[in-house]
This record gives C-alpha cells, structure tokens and sequence, in this order.
C-alpha cells in the first residue's frame, strides 16, 4: 500500500506485447458485439438465397454468374460492421486511450484493420466457396475462390477501415461508409471475379491474383497514413 | 502563386479576373458551338459526331476538376490553409455537374451509335466510377456537422481518391479487356478526322475556361460565406 | 521521465471561438495545477492539447527530464502521460478484470500493476461484473485503476472527482498526494477545489 506511485519503472509491454494486446482486445469486441463475423456469414447466405429467387433457379443461368455474385456478395457484407470499427471508441473515449499507448496510431489502426478481416474477412472467405459453389461454380474452383476471397477480404478490410475512420462522427455513418467505400472496392471486385473467371474460361488466374495482392499491399500504405490522419482529425 | 494564399490578396486578384474567364468562356462556346455545327457529319457516325464536341471536353475537365479538387486537398492537409479548402471544396459541384454531362451526353451518343442507352465499356464506367467519387467526397462533406472536421476528413478522401483514380481506371480496363467488347469508333481518340480538331480544341478550351470561371466563382463565394460566418459568431458574442 | 512541462504562447481556437491566447505556464514535478473556469472556457481543450489529442493553433507545448533536456513529444506522451477526460473510456459489454487489463497492458504496467490498481480503487469485488452493470462512480474508479496500474508521470485529469462519493473522492485525493510525492505531475480541471495543495489557472469564460 505505501507504494509511490511513480519511482516503479513501468513495464512497456513492447511493440509485440501492445499489438497482441490490442489485437485481443479488437477481436473480443468484434466477436461479443453483435455477433461480428455471423452477422456477415448469414448476410453473405442470404444474399446468396436472393439471387436464384430473382433471377431463377437454373445452373445454366447461375452457373456463369455465380463466381460474380460471390464476390459482390463478399464486397457487401464486408461494409456490415465496419461502422462498430471506430465509432464507438470515439463516442466512449477509447480512442483517447488508444492514442496515448506505445504505438502510433498508424500502427493501431493497421491493426484494427487486421482484427477485422480475422474476424470478419476470414470467415467470408472460408464461406465463399461454399456460396459460389450453391450458385453453380465448378467444385474444382473452390480453392481458387477461398484463396482469392481471402486476399480480396484484406483488401476490404484495409479500405473499409479507412472509410470507417473517415465517416468518424458522420450523420448516418454507416450509410456513408458503404457510399465512400464501394467505388474503392471496384479494383478487388474486378480482379477477384476476374480471377475465377479466367480459371473457368481455363486461363491462368495468376495475374489477377497477382494484381489482387498489388492492390492489397498498396491499400495498406494508404489506410496507415489517411486512417490515422482521419482518426485524428475526429478525436480534436 | 503562394503570394494568392493569402484570401485578402486572392480576393483581390480575382475580383476582376474571374468577369474576363467568364467573358472568354461565353465567347469560346460561341465559336466552338458555330465550328460543331459547321463541319460537315462523319462518314460513319453522321451527326452524331457533333455529340463528342460536348462529351469529351466534358468529361476531360470532370476528370481534371477532380484533380484540382486532390491537389487542393493536399495543400489543404499539409499546410491547413483555409483557401486551399475552400479551393477543393469548390471544385466538387462544377466537376460533379461535367461528369454528370459526360454521361450523359455520351449516353445520348450510345442510343444512335450502340443501339442502346449504357453500355459497359471501360470509357463510360471510368466517368461512371469518377461520378462515385464525387458523390463520396460531397456525402462525406455534408455529413460531418463540424465544418473543420468534415472539411479535413472530406480533404484525406479527396486525396485518397486522387491516388486511388488511376488504379480504378486501369482495374475497369484490364476488366474491359477480360470481357471482350465490341470494337468500335472509340471517341477523342487518334481515330479522329482533322477536320474536327478546330471544333474539338474550341470545346476543349472552351470547357476548360467555364470550369476556371465556375471554379473561381465557387471559391470566392465560399470565402465569403466563411467571413459572413465568422462575423456572424463575432456578433453573436459581443450579443 | 517528465520533469517540466511548459507550455509557452499557446493559443486555442474551437471553431470561430478563441478559447485562450498566448497562455505561458510552468509546472515542475511535484506539482498539481488546478484549470478552474466557466464552461466551454477551454479546461478539456488544454488538457487534450497537452495530451497531444488537439492542435494547438499556436505556441508550443514541450516535456523536459529532470536534466532539463527536452524529450521528444510523441515518446513523452506514448510512456508518460495519463488522460482521464469525462468519459470513461470502457466497454459496456467487458468485464472489469478485462477493462482494467486491456487498461494496464495497453499503456505499460508494473509487475503488480493491476492488483495495485484494484486495491487503490476498491475494485476486487467487480472484477467479473460487466461494465454495464456498474454505477457511475464505479466506471470512474475503473478508468481511474490505469493510473495506478500504469505509473506514469504527468497525470491529466477532467473533473475526475465529479461521479465520486465522499470515500472514494478521500481515497483519490490521497493517491495523488502519493503521486505527488512521488515527483509526479497533475494538471486537472475542476469545479470544485481540490483537496490537495495546488496552484490555480483560472481560464476565466464568459460564463
């Protein structure tokens, strides 16, 4: 009890340490809040069961389109829960406390960004090719799909974020994130669809793939700066 | 050109310019709108050629207005100055309205040349997409109350978007490529008979001068308004 | 470790309202500043300057060690500066254990760095209830738990005793007094007076 409260050295959890730490944290709020990555799942199933109702059920009509819908499907459900991404640390004054950590905040938004394809990126990449596949996709494009899914989601993840941190303190947020989003998800849309439709067309898909992971490296510059930069601009 | 910077002096500068851009701008859409309808039709395309004196200036100085709305952004982020705000902020409406005309009048062009109002070529999506862009920047703008935040954050999009542009543009042509289109008479290009140059370069100036005028005319607006605010806070304390 | 603080010429502009002007302070370690003032008379705002969460519009804001050299803000601010601002930062749906976890690891903490905090702020018995389910003044103890947890220099505080009962406000005065002793800094804006010896900044408002 007569400790003082300053003398003790503090242990600086490191860069490793406060990236886990935050990571945990980010991943823990995406799963409790709402359910995060089966919201996104059952929204992508639904839009799944959507599509034959409206346009009817024959593979010979799915068929050629279902590698498509998959991944305007993805594009979609990926915008769900990127408004939970910052909003609500900001209205609870997290955001604050994550400004004053070890890390900058390039770092703390990279790695929110992260927590959101683990938590939802990842679980729409693994049910892609489950969807395309109801929608008439050859089986053997599976793998293609869940691979190409995957890189696409980091892609949506990385851009949805920035989004989410520009629409910080935005009337109707959500809203307008999907708005100042979409156009930037249209080079992963047209490289992953384009990825499967040329392995279905019997082309290689690797310089769509190619192409996809260009845009993800690239996407990831920009969220670092111009999140962090929009994070800061809110919290003034 | 920092010298302009300063609003007082920019004010200065412009009062008089911005009657002689317009003065020019009616006076090029006079002569290139008498040059358009004066050549005679294409070969192939008929009257329907005139339509690309619009379409293309239009939708060049969209895209250019865009550029101007990323570079002023820039000077806006890095320097926080107010004039290069109001500089991007006023580029959106005027870029926006000659995108929307692009699209159009190159819908108008589609119906007697594709048979069709829209058709997905790499060149109409493009504007298409460059149109989204403008819709994002001015959402976010109207949506953020606070004017300096929603100003800021409205600048690190309309950056973003200027870096993002070439690589929505190159992914819509690598996607145009993958669905094989129809070859046609692609408009602006080498393609072009010289007997059009006159007529197009006209337009092309032309739209170019209207979107200096429009632009200006927006900026000294916005500076404006932003004193009436500022006097109106000022009153509102001495109150 | 922030020996100085010293804010030289700082201005502060919220909108077209200038919240103050050419403001020059020095607080040495061992010393507490109360920011006492009218609403919206800029008390959050310096403080949130100081935390480097708002651009001052002019002046500078610098951290020396006791060697009087000057640390580099970005650092000083990572490792040694606490903000309490009037929103408690926690998530509703967590646990005490795992806010004041997540707290204390987040911003670096010492060995015994939570159990410290829990016994300063009586939070043992919550430690397993969500957030949602407590009082105002206990979130307040909660985000309070980082200051203990996380020692850290210079401690910036808004209104911090305001959701406190009579005990525990007794209890925080006495864990700045030891913070104080312990070479530390506060600076925090107040209604009330602070039941430590301070010096006062009045950032006076039109009231």
């Amino acid at each position: 009890m007569s400790r003082p409260s300053v003398q003790r050295e503090p242990r600086p959890p490191g860069l490793r340490g406060a990236t886990r730490v935050l990571l945990e944290r980010e991943l823990d709020l995406a799963w409790s809040g709402g359910g995060g990555p089966l919201l996104a799942c059952g929204f992508f199933v639904c839009l799944t069961a959507v599509l034959p109702l409206a346009v009817g059920g024959d593979f010979r009509t799915l068929g050629p389109v279902a590698g498509g819908v998959a991944w305007l499907a993805l594009a979609l459900a990926s915008l769900l829960s990127l408004e939970r991404l910052f909003e609500r640390d900001l209205e609870d004054g997290a955001l604050d406390l994550l400004a004053l950590g070890h890390l900058p905040m390039e770092a703390v938004v990279m790695i929110k960004a992260l927590a959101q394809w683990i938590a939802v990126g990842v679980p729409l990449g693994l049910t892609a090719p489950i969807a395309a596949m109801a929608l008439g996709l050859p089986p053997g494009l599976a793998p293609l799909t869940a691979l190409s899914a995957l890189i696409g989601g980091a892609g949506f993840a990385l851009t949805g974020t920035l989004g989410a941190a520009l629409a910080l303190g935005a009337r109707r947020g959500g809203l307008l994130i999907a708005v100042v989003v979409l156009p930037l998800f249209i080079p992963p849309v047209v490289f992953g669809a384009g990825a499967l439709e040329r392995a279905s067309s019997g082309q290689s898909p690797v310089p769509a793939l190619a192409f996809l992971g260009a845009y993800v490296l690239f996407a990831a510059v920009i969220t670092a700066f111009a999140s962090a930069a929009a994070v800061r601009n809110a919290q003034e | 050109m920092f010298g302009l910077s300063n609003p007082q002096r920019f004010m200065a500068f412009t009062g008089p310019l911005t009657p002689i851009l317009w003065g020019l701008a009616v006076v090029l859409l006079a002569v290139g709108s008498w040059l358009s309808f004066t050549v005679p039709a294409d070969y192939q395309q008929g009257e329907t050629v005139r339509i690309m004196f619009v379409h293309v200036p239009a939708a060049v100085w969209g895209l250019g207005a865009y550029a101007a709305l990323g570079v002023s952004s820039f000077f806006a982020l890095v320097f926080r100055h107010a004039l290069a705000d109001a500089a991007a902020r006023a580029a959106a409406l005027p870029g926006a309205a000659f995108t929307a005309l692009a699209l159009f009048t190159g819908s108008l062009w589609g119906k007697p040349m594709w048979g069709t109002w829209w058709v997905w070529d790499a060149r109409l999506t493009s504007v298409l997409v460059l149109f989204l862009f403008y819709l994002g920047y001015m959402a976010l703008r109207a949506s953020i109350d606070d004017e300096q935040k929603g100003a800021r954050a409205a600048a690190v999009l309309g950056l973003v978007g200027l870096i993002n542009l070439p690589i929505v543009k190159f992914s819509v042509d690598w996607w145009n490529t993958l669905h094989q289109p129809a070859s046609f008479l692609t408009p602006g290009s080498s393609g072009l008979d010289p007997v059009y140059l006159p007529p197009f370069l006209t337009m092309l100036a032309a739209y170019g001068v209207l979107f200096l005028a429009l632009w200006l005319t927006a900026i000294r607006t916005e500076v404006r308004r932003r004193r009436v605010v500022t006097l109106r806070a000022r009153q509102a304390l001495e109150a | 470790m922030i020996h100085t603080l010293t804010l030289a010429d700082l201005t502060v502009i919220r909108g077209e309202r200038r919240l103050f002007k050419g403001l020059n302070l020095e607080l040495k370690a061992g010393q507490a500043l109360a920011l006492t003032g009218a609403n919206g008379a800029g008390k959050t705002s310096l403080l949130r300057a100081i935390a480097g969460l708002l651009r001052p519009d002019a002046g500078t804001i610098a951290f020396r060690d006791g060697d009087g050299n000057l640390l580099d803000e970005r650092t000083a601010r990572g490792r040694e500066v606490h903000f309490l601002g009037h929103q408690d930062a926690l998530k509703t749906g967590r646990t005490t254990r795992e806010e004041l976890g997540f707290q204390c690891d987040w911003l670096g903490h010492t060995q015994h760095g939570f159990d410290h905090a829990a016994e300063a702020f009586g939070l043992q018995p919550l430690l397993d209830l969500e957030v949602r389910r407590l009082s105002a003044g206990q979130r307040r103890r909660l985000a309070m738990g980082r200051l203990i947890g996380s020692p850290r220099a210079l401690w910036l505080l808004d209104e911090p005793m305001a959701p406190l009962d009579v005990r525990w406000r007794e209890a925080f005065a006495d864990q700045m007094r030891r913070h104080l002793d312990a070479d530390g800094l506060i600076v925090a804006a107040v209604h009330d007076p602070l039941p430590i010896p301070v010096r006062t900044l009045d950032l006076g408002g039109l009231g």
